[in-house]
């Protein structure tokens, strides 16, 4: 018998999990009964409702597929695709997060750069760092007035500190001989920053914004649940509402599969700017 | 007159932690020559790094002054190129991509391709040509590494080139390759070049004249000794030089145990600490009556 390669057998136990893992689940779910053998009882609180039971993997997979088939349809406020929904959870987090990229990466080569703007800014940095964005709701939804934009807030909020810190931390740890270098070139401080201290820090200052992003996607979901009208945690809630458990599954799976996606994609900018010394 | 490149009363001092100073140099003065191969010779800690960034421009003497072409050095500049001990190439760029870096600093008038036809032609001449040239660095060994970085100092004409060590990271059979690149690349130009090493050899084959600087703190550039090798020179045939060994002898004394006797002593201050000129030389003196010793003449310039 030949030998796999590693990354083939490593997938094929992934696969086998994941068979194990689903039929574990089926199992587990007791048989539902058919509504005619239910009492009078069980039908009016709803006990022998498919939907008020976890549901097993297979109605989940039917429900991914349905979803799936048709993502953008809208069919009124509270009947809209998967897609629409996720796609209102993208824009909320792009859209805050480039703005707290806007904020976070000149700001933190300032710091990283001047001592002094270190030591004054440390302080600050240091008390809103752990206040949870969502703290912050309820400020934003008085001061902005405007559900979306206090989402778009928390995001901001909640993406900023990572990559200001990174940034930071990266500007100042860039080796002095390479900004000698810049300087025995007489560059100018735009295109030092550009031309040496950018590439020189960037592996660090990426890593930042891939953590951001990830507590960014975190963030959204329980930020929509509070705000509401669209977005995937609104989903999420809205199906809780509607006891649709499988709906709820299957939305569990796309934050999932979405927030990897995303991840996956700062992944392959930090491949980009890597470099070894 | 004023030589090309000269240093004036030069002094450095550092705080040394409890309120005081520490001298490392104290009213240093020499000069080098245009076109001129100058190496400086001593022991760690004498201060030869300080010197080096000095007229790098990257730090600033506690006092005194540099000279060079009539106008005093401030901050860094394209006219004083640097090859650091460590290569200090950027890492992200390919080594083609490190020469043009220096030199499209040099000449923003270029086009892109006048200056990649520049920058290919020097990496050429320290023998660096076809694929090898889109490698990063960190692709490249010690030896490459530091041929580029000699190129990219090359290629943009300096008016005085500064070596730090250049290869002080280097194992003895790449040093000796690189070296001979170096003369070579050297012989070519009118370059001005003032080298730091602590390899006795390696200054003897490279320098005009070496610069023996005694032991810090209050270390001072003792003496400027001529080297009376003719050009050009090659490291298995220089050996064999009346001089090479009356050179390398005194030298080495000077290393050994004058460094050390003639460390700390603090000197007049208001004088400047002027090298005593040594010349030594036995082509002229076979009839020299004291035989094997050097013949030591001090010329006070």
């Amino acid at each position: 018998m030949p030998t796999l390669s590693l990354n083939m057998r490593a997938a094929l136990l992934s696969i086998l999990l994941l068979a194990f893992g689903l039929l574990i689940w089926e199992a587990a779910i007791p048989a539902q009964k058919l509504a005619t053998e239910l009492t009078e009882y069980e039908r009016l609180t709803g006990s022998g409702s498919p939907k008020a039971g976890v549901p097993p993997p297979s109605q989940v997979f039917a429900k991914a597929w349905q979803e799936l088939s048709n993502p953008f349809y809208d069919a009124g406020p509270n009947d809209k695709g998967i897609g629409i929904q996720i796609g209102y959870s993208i824009y909320r987090v792009l859209a805050g997060y480039l703005l707290a990229a806007l904020v976070a990466i000149p700001l933190g080569f300032l710091i990283g750069m001047s001592p002094i703007a270190y030591k004054a800014l440390n302080p600050f940095i240091q008390v809103l760092r752990p206040i949870s964005p969502l703290a912050w709701m309820p400020l934003a939804l008085f001061i902005i007035q405007d559900s979306e934009a206090s989402a778009i807030f928390v995001i901001f909020i909640c993406s900023i500190w990572p990559m200001l810190i990174n940034t930071a931390f990266g500007v100042a740890g860039v080796r002095s001989d390479w900004v000698n270098v810049a300087r025995t070139h007489e560059l100018n401080p735009l295109k030092t920053a550009f031309t040496v201290i950018l590439p020189a820090a960037a592996p660090t200052i990426v890593t930042g914004m891939r953590i951001s992003i990830g507590i960014a996607w975190l963030v959204i979901v329980a930020a929509e649940m509070l705000v509401g009208g669209t977005g995937i945690g609104y989903y999420v809630w809205n199906e809780w509402n509607n006891l649709d458990l499988t709906s709820v599954i299957f939305s569990i799976l796309m934050i999932g599969i979405v927030g990897m996606l995303l991840d996956a994609m700062f992944g392959f900018l930090q491949r980009r700017v890597a470099y070894v010394e | 007159m004023k030589p090309y490149l000269s240093i004036e009363n030069m002094t450095q001092q550092f705080p040394d932690g409890n309120g005081g100073a520490l001298t490392v140099f104290e009213n240093a003065t020499f000069g080098v020559e245009k076109g001129e191969f100058v190496v400086i010779l001593g022991h760690s800690g004498c201060g030869k790094s300080t010197i080096m960034n000095i007229l790098a421009g990257l730090a600033e003497p506690t006092s005194g002054a540099v000279v060079m072409d009539g106008t005093e050095v401030k901050g860094p500049s394209l006219d004083r190129g640097v090859v650091f001990q460590n290569y200090s190439l950027l890492p992200w760029l390919s080594t083609l991509k490190n020469v043009t870096f220096g030199v499209a600093a040099r000449h923003p008038e270029w086009t892109k391709s006048q200056v990649i036809e520049h920058s290919t032609k020097y990496l050429a001449m320290v023998g660096l040509e076809g694929d090898v040239i889109h490698r990063k660095p960190s692709q490249l060994s010690g030896g490459m590494r530091q041929r580029v970085s000699i190129a990219r100092a090359f290629a943009n004409h300096p008016k005085l080139l500064l070596l730090d060590e250049p290869f002080g990271a280097l194992d003895a059979l790449t040093r000796g390759t690189i070296q001979d690149e170096l003369l070579k690349i050297w012989g070519g130009t009118e370059q001005t070049v003032f080298m730091i090493t602590h390899d006795i050899d390696e200054a003897i084959l490279l320098a005009d004249r070496i610069l023996l600087m005694t032991n810090g703190p209050f270390a001072r550039v003792a003496e400027s000794v001529e080297i009376t090798i003719p050009r050009p020179r090659n490291r298995t045939e220089i050996i064999e030089h009346p001089n090479y060994y009356a050179i390398r002898n005194h030298l080495v004394h000077f290393l050994g145990t004058r460094s050390k006797a003639m460390a700390g002593a603090q000197s007049d201050k208001s004088h400047p600490n002027r090298p005593q000129t040594v010349r030594i030389d036995k082509t002229d003196g076979a009839d020299d009556p004291e035989g094997r010793q050097p013949a030591l003449r001090a010329v006070n310039s």
